[in-house]
């Protein structure tokens, strides 16, 4: 029996292509109704896991059960309850944005009037009504997305399963691609997302779940993945390159990690306890040792910084 | 497969084959150029080279000619299904479908029927532009539909190879290869040229090459005069079944397993 409360549940995937592990017992739980991102390195196995849950490819070992149904053995059943958006807009370029969903509601079994009414609304939602009857090729990259978000909403499935959703899209276009899908997730549905765009899971997932080499190596909320790192950091910019010494000396005195110096920045940095504390101090001292400061700042570590440091860690260990 | 099965497979199919119908109306100048390319074929061949053309056996070139080109325009048919399955997979449109509730076979019925449609229209073009040109039908109209129905049925192999060689492409780009190997084959064979006056080994080549099956089946039943006398030109009509049955017997299965690797 599945946990109700779980959309995906996927434990110890695994899928080889020729001498390479895709998948390498890969575990994943994501609760219904909220957003998880898949977030790592290209080559790390994200669509691969995705095209899994998608019955888009049989896994050689482990299960996964999506919206309650076994990948594998429940396919149909699967099928009938997630959408799927992958790496390219999957339209028909020659058809209008009316005609793809009309076709594609026709392909989910809906009724002919059905079909049309389910289309409309959905042009609407996704504020495409304005271009409904141009072929989808003359779309924008940003409109493109949205109309094939909307091809995978019209059964409105439980889970959408979104395969880099943003990449290649402008600013404008990957903004607007995040606001379908809050919208999306405002409706109650479960929106599993790949990225290699830390921001965008940053923003958009409650939970997040690093993979790399085809293993979660990582996971937990973007603010826990991120106090991993340490919490907070103290940055100091100096304008003189000589005194990178003698800064690095006096932040590691209130530093609670290792210090970072980038000479090319004329950057030091390390990760604090005591923001405030710290933060004074580190004034007062370099005040007191004469080292001249362009800028100092406490700050978040960014996700990207995260990942990195996950990643780097987890090639240390291969090789 | 239950009924309630079949007639989802039945109506999915009819959704995909309205969709290719709906790319026609969308490119009705893709369309003309596809129809009207085999008529310039034949114009060029009748009045461009046809002058210097001698029919074994007498009879006008031009008349000659006509069931050839019938017989090519089926040939160029996989282009077209090659193109518009190649290009779905590229797009990830194939993809879609395949996580889709959606009855798998359509992707292929569908195609299948909208192709076979717009290779009836290309013959309904052809023909009229043959009586044009002074192409006649001789034994019938009984004999003539049999004619028409092999080519047809030519096609209907064809799509099965247009369908496996589009799943097996990279993209639609591979168009070209598929040209260059349907030229060549399109045309080493009793279309255009008597295999009688190609040099012995090419001949043999030519007579036994499925397309020269059709045409000579068609010049048998349209009432044109057949002088070549091998073993496959006299038994052309037979050989005009047996050949697309081979090709669909072979290409079918491929098909089939290629479409279920994708999900390996």
């Amino acid at each position: 029996m599945t946990e109700p409360r779980l959309a995906v549940l996927a434990e110890g995937l695994r899928k080889r292509y020729g001498g390479t592990a895709a998948l390498d017992g890969l575990d994943l739980r994501v609760p219904a109704g909220t957003v998880h991102g898949l977030l790592g390195p290209n080559g790390a196995g994200k669509t691969t896991a995705v095209r899994v849950l998608a019955t888009l490819t049989a896994p050689d070992a482990g299960t996964a059960r999506v919206a309650g149904h076994d990948v594998v053995r429940d396919a149909a059943r699967v099928r009938r309850r997630i959408g799927l958006v992958g790496q390219h807009a999957a339209v028909d370029e020659v058809l209008g944005g009316r005609q793809n969903l009309v076709m594609f509601g026709r392909l989910y079994h809906l009724g002919a009037t059905e079909a049309r009414r389910r289309a409309d609304e959905l042009l609407d939602r996704f504020r495409l009504a304005d271009a409904a009857d141009r072929p989808a090729g003359t779309y924008s990259g940003g409109m493109r997305r949205r109309l094939d978000l909307a091809a995978s909403m019209i059964l409105a499935p439980p889970v959408l399963f979104l395969d880099e959703p943003t990449t290649g899209l402008d600013p404008r276009g990957r903004s607007e691609v995040w606001d379908a899908i809050r919208a999306l997730v405002d409706g109650g549905t479960t929106v599993l997302l790949t990225t290699q765009y830390l921001e965008e899971a940053d923003r958009l997932a409650a939970g997040i779940s690093v993979i790399d080499h085809g293993r979660v190596i990582a996971g937990g909320t973007p603010e826990e993945l991120k106090s991993r790192l340490g919490g907070d950091r103290i940055e100091v910019v100096l304008d003189d390159p000589g005194r990178l010494t003698a800064a690095a000396e006096i932040v590691g005195r209130v530093a609670s990690g290792e210090v970072d110096v980038d000479a090319e920045a004329l950057r030091v940095g390390a990760a604090v306890t005591g923001r405030a504390a710290a933060l004074t101090e580190a004034v007062r001292a370099l005040d007191d040792a004469g080292v001249r400061v362009a800028d100092i700042g406490l700050r978040r570590p960014t996700l990207d910084e995260v990942f990195l440091h996950l990643t780097d860690k987890e090639t240390e260990v291969a090789s | 497969m239950s009924v309630q099965d079949l007639r989802w497979a039945v109506a999915d199919g009819r959704t995909l084959t309205v969709r290719a119908l709906a790319h026609w109306a969308r490119r009705p100048g893709d369309v003309a150029v596809a129809l009207l390319f085999p008529v310039m074929v034949v114009l060029m061949m009748g009045y461009l080279f046809g002058g210097q053309m001698d029919v074994p056996g007498g009879g006008s070139y031009r008349e000659f000619i006509v069931p050839g080109m019938f017989a090519l325009t089926m040939a160029f048919g996989v282009e077209t299904t090659f193109a518009a399955v190649a290009s779905d997979a590229a797009k990830g449109v194939t993809d879609r479908f395949r996580a889709m509730p959606m009855s798998p076979s359509a992707v292929v019925t569908g195609r299948a029927a909208a192709d076979m449609l717009h290779s009836a229209v290309g013959l309904a073009v052809m023909a009229v532009c043959g009586v044009l040109i002074g192409w006649r039908v001789h034994d019938g109209a009984a004999r003539a539909l049999a004619g028409l129905g092999l080519l047809l049925l030519l096609r209907f192999a064809l799509v099965w190879l247009g369908v496996y060689l589009g799943l097996l492409a990279k993209g639609p780009e591979s168009v070209a290869v598929v040209q260059i190997l349907v030229w060549p084959i399109g045309f080493l064979s009793s279309a255009l040229v008597a295999p009688s006056t190609m040099p012995g080994w090419l001949g043999a080549i030519a007579e036994w090459n499925p397309m020269s099956a059709t045409v000579t089946a068609c010049r048998e039943l349209f009432g044109a005069p057949v002088t070549d006398g091998s073993w496959a030109a006299e038994h052309s009509v037979l050989m005009a079944v047996v050949w697309p049955l081979a090709i669909a017997a072979v290409f079918a299965p491929l098909s089939v397993r290629r479409y279920r690797s994708l999900g390996r």
